[in-house]
């Protein structure tokens, strides 16, 4: 295979550099080793950062964000609730930091505007009375797999491949050129190699590990933040903690669903990440000071993603580290044509993309703006049933035909979505039911997978997607994936459905047994 | 609360489940006089098939065609598994005692003594499990000789997918075929649900246009199979006729619950124990139990708030574990709901469940539950009794993991009728 750009990894960075070089009309391909956003941008809140979360320690990210939010609010708003959000802070809370809040806003021309303890109560209800400061800012909630999604889909339209999947086993060189990338389809296991004049590297936390299949050094460590989900949804706007970062100090809302985050642990393997219950628990006790609702609400599921953060110099911790990216273009190691760009945030994602995709231009020599600063985003997508339960019941009662039925019950997805995801797939990618998870509701409800995961698993032996026992090792895939973001919050209500699922799959169904 | 009607038994069970049922059976069966609360649901949960024991040690994944002997290795190896309590006599003593009440009201089940027996679950795998259903057992002989068969799923019902469990099976049933058919007068079902279509064979008209559709298909074919739909209440009956309509053996497949052999129990136990003279209550909560001087236990219950009380001699609490409410997890700590039993659990909820869903060790959350003595009354950490004449049975009961060892039913029926037997030597 040959393509002018190749591009590794499809997160928020690298389908949004996908995106640029498409619009520019470069010739682009996007491999992936799993699926779209499966690292960092598939496991964080989804929260449209107005900036004032850095003011006080970073006021060049804060003002990043503010811009940038901006834009991503012109050019995809079918990816954004405008929320708006609030600061907070509770008796007990650092008078200083309360103080300079406002001023570190100014300089950093991020707009805040105080509003009294009583109308933030008016505003969030489910606030604590004890609030004793609030400021409203312009954060707003955005669904990171649809804007990724989008983004893949508008680079298609330009001439664009994606291609999932696929692993990368290493690099061919000579001298200081990469003439090809190796890789190995996952689900097929046939191996070929990609010749490309550039490559980049997009890796997110993964970027050291692909730069050393290069022959290039990037000192990296890596930040777990876990994360969990409300049943229910219990704020109209974000809710940040008014004090410096910490755990459980942002409450998000989506959809209907709130998410509550997030805490910061060091790790050192990139493959076995998962929420663990201490987090969940600190997460909690820290975030019910701010609502209290969130020490007896019931909770769906957690889930955990691991920030990069480049070490570009000396920082005293992982939270204080610079939220910024890095571009390295590799000059120094010899390495002609080979780019990585890692760090940063998801607001900030359309920029981190158009610098990349400059750089890349200016190696190619191709004099192309960049054009994502104002292009809409086009609405492809059809991400309706990957939105928390956007349909009631009833209403999908009311407008359904009548050969169409529910596979999943709790999140309202039918049958004919699940076709449509179904079909989205090419000859030869087999897709298996953590797939259409990932494109859709399925699974993330209150029964945790367990009928819905049955019923698709059936559903697609119809269609004669699965062979064999392939449809029994899905369902344990499927599962076993789910599970790493229930098991945090298995109490009450949660865990007896968990028995249910338990008694049912292993009970009955010995999907336990060999 | 001291002006609510009260009434005088020998034995009040708590619970509703197979282990409450087959407890009030074996109380009445032995003249006591027996309350019963419970809410209506929990059996419904049940697949229809009864365990004894199939699977030791969980972690070797281990699988045993003589329950009797998996049994006697359980108990050797783990002396505090409820299996360890109790024999084999009382196993098929206690089974036996409730195969004599489910027949008696047409209900039949069907095993061979001495060895477990392999069902096909609507997923394709298969389930190792002792007795089953009459209405299946046609189909555990036509798959052990690969018999050709015809299984037949329906347009619209989501969860039985023929193709699925032929293509799963494979080669060790090469002989099954599969065919999908609309259910009749299925026009009007939605959705399309198990419950719902053995409601409608219960109707000869129904039978009578399913058998048509099937006719046409019975070429060479020995046994034809279906999701388990087969009436609610005359589900022997209709299967005979069935076989003799067709020409063929029929048999059912279980099917993800609530499932129609799950509603059949239900409907019969719930239905038919007042025959025996237990005073059933469902849908009723026990809100408390308090000792009294004289020994006995004073129950209140009622489907709000309590609104009846009786005095019993002795208590039967057959609460099930987490989804049957018998147990309560809160962020820190587990708890038995009814009398605030001691729980023999893990130290933090760290260690309840392993990170791997499919950790071949199950979960050491699955273990915790109610310690007892031999004769299931309830003890502390010291080993000594918490209450004389309570009892506590079924999944309850600490040291077992009966999803992943197969011996759910077995310790239900085993341990209710040990605690039955030793609160009538007590008395």
């Amino acid at each position: 295979m040959q393509t002018q750009v190749l591009i590794i990894g499809a997160g928020a960075t690298g389908t949004g550099i996908f995106r640029d070089l498409a619009l520019r009309g470069v010739e682009c391909m996007l491999i992936e080793q799993r699926d779209v956003n499966a690292g960092a941008s598939g496991g964080n809140h989804g929260l449209l950062h107005s900036g004032a979360r850095y003011v006080s320690t970073d006021p060049h990210s804060a003002n990043e964000c503010k811009v940038e939010g901006d834009i991503i609010k012109e050019f995809a708003p079918h990816c954004i609730e405008n929320t708006g959000g609030l600061f907070v802070a509770v008796k007990g809370d650092d008078d200083e930091y309360i103080k300079q809040f406002p001023i570190n806003c100014e300089k950093a021309g991020v707009p805040c505007r105080e509003v009294s303890p009583e109308e933030a109560l008016e505003l969030e209800p489910n606030l604590n009375p004890d609030v004793i400061a609030a400021y409203e800012v312009e954060d707003a909630s955005i669904d990171p797999f649809k804007l990724s999604l989008e983004n893949v889909a508008d680079a298609e339209a330009h001439g664009g491949v994606y291609k999932r999947y696929m692993k990368l086993l290493g690099f061919n060189k000579e001298g200081g050129k990469i003439t090809g990338a190796r890789v190995v389809n996952t689900r097929t296991g046939e191996e070929s190699v990609i010749e490309a004049e550039q490559v980049v590297n997009a890796t997110g936390a993964w970027a050291a590990n692909v730069a050393e299949m290069a022959g290039a050094k990037i000192g990296m460590t890596y930040a777990k933040g876990s994360l969990l989900v409300t049943l229910s949804r219990l704020n109209h706007r974000v809710i940040n903690r008014l004090r410096p970062p910490g755990d459980g100090d942002i409450l998000v809302p989506g959809g209907t669903v709130s998410v509550l985050g997030t805490t910061s642990v060091r790790v050192h393997d990139l493959d076995n990440v998962a929420p663990s219950i201490d987090e969940i628990n600190r997460n909690i006790d820290q975030g019910a000071q701010m609502v209290p609702a969130l020490d007896t609400c019931r909770y769906v599921r957690a889930y955990a993603g691991v920030r990069p953060l480049v070490q570009l110099g000396e920082a005293s911790s992982d939270r204080a580290a610079s939220r910024g990216y890095a571009l390295i273009g590799h000059e120094e190691e010899n390495l002609e044509n080979f780019i990585t760009i890692t760090g940063g945030k998801l607001t900030t994602y359309r920029l981190m993309a158009e610098r990349c995709a400059d750089l890349v231009c200016n190696r190619l020599k191709v004099d192309a703006p960049c054009l994502t600063r104002g292009t809409v985003l086009p609405d492809y997508v059809q991400t309706e049933w990957a939105e928390p339960s956007i349909l009631t019941k009833r209403e999908w009662m009311r407008r359904h035909n009548s050969e169409d039925y529910l596979l999943c019950e709790c999140e309202i997805v039918p049958k004919s979505a699940v076709d449509t995801i179904l079909d989205s797939f090419g000859e030869g990618e087999k897709p298996g039911i953590q797939a259409v998870g990932l494109r859709s509701r399925v699974g993330k409800g209150s029964c945790q997978g367990a009928f819905c995961g049955a019923r698709i698993a059936a559903h697609m032996y119809d269609r004669g997607l699965f062979d064999g026992n392939e449809g029994v090792e899905s369902m344990r895939d499927f599962l076993s994936k789910r599970w790493k973001g229930q098991r945090p919050i298995l109490w009450d209500a949660q865990f007896n459905q968990a028995e249910l699922k338990e008694a049912l799959y292993f009970g009955l169904l010995n999907l336990e047994m060999d | 609360m001291s002006n609510l009607p009260v009434t005088e038994r020998d034995l009040f069970v708590v619970g509703t489940g197979i282990a409450g049922m087959s407890a009030a059976v074996y109380a009445a069966n032995r003249g006591l006089s027996v309350s019963q609360a419970g809410s209506t649901g929990e059996i419904v949960f049940s697949s229809g098939l009864f365990d004894v024991m199939a699977v030791h040690p969980v972690e070797e994944k281990k699988l045993w065609d003589n329950p009797w002997e998996a049994m006697a290795a359980v108990s050797a190896d783990m002396p505090n598994h409820p299996y360890a309590r109790v024999t084999r006599d009382d196993v098929e003593k206690a089974y036996g005692e409730l195969f004599d009440f489910l027949s008696k009201f047409g209900l039949h089940y069907r095993m061979e003594k001495e060895a477990n027996c392999k069902v096909l679950t609507p997923i394709g795998t298969e389930k190792t499990t002792w007795a089953v259903p009459a209405t299946m057992w046609a189909g555990v002989e036509a798959f052990k000789k690969n018999a050709p068969a015809l299984l037949i799923d329906f347009k619209g019902l989501r969860e039985f997918s023929a193709k699925q469990v032929a293509t799963t099976i494979g080669d060790k049933w090469s002989n099954l075929k599969t065919m999908r058919l609309d259910f009749p007068d299925s026009a009007s079902m939605k959705p399309i649900l198990t419950g719902i279509m053995a409601q409608a064979m219960e109707l000869k008209e129904t039978r009578e246009k399913l058998y048509a559709l099937i006719k046409p298909h019975l070429d060479g074919v020995e046994a034809v199979g279906v999701p388990a739909i087969l009436g609610i209440y005359t589900a022997d009956e209709i299967l005979e006729e069935m076989e003799k309509e067709l020409g063929v053996k029929v048999f059912e497949l279980p099917t993800l619950p609530a499932s129609v052999p799950g509603m059949r129990l239900k409907s019969l136990f719930e239905g038919r124990i007042s025959t025996l003279g237990v005073d059933l209550k469902l849908q009723h909560k026990v809100f408390s139990i308090t000792p009294l001087d004289d020994g006995r236990y004073e129950v209140t219950f009622g489907v709000q708030a309590p609104t009846e009380k009786v005095v019993a001699k002795g208590v039967v609490l057959a609460t099930g574990r987490f989804l049957g409410g018998g147990l309560f997890a809160d962020r820190h700590h587990i708890v038995e709901t009814v009398m605030g039993l001691p729980v023999s659990q893990p130290a933090d909820r760290e260690e309840w469940h392993r990170t791997d869903l499919l950790d071949p060790r199950g979960h050491k959350v699955s273990s915790a539950g109610v310690e007892v003595d031999s004769s299931f009354q309830p003890v502390d950490e010291n080993g000594n009794v918490v209450h004389e004449r309570v009892y506590t049975v079924g999944s309850l009961l600490a040291h077992q993991d009966w999803m992943r060892m197969k011996c759910g039913t077995g310790i239900a029926v085993a341990s209710s009728l040990r605690a039955v037997e030793a609160f009538v030597a007590q008395q």
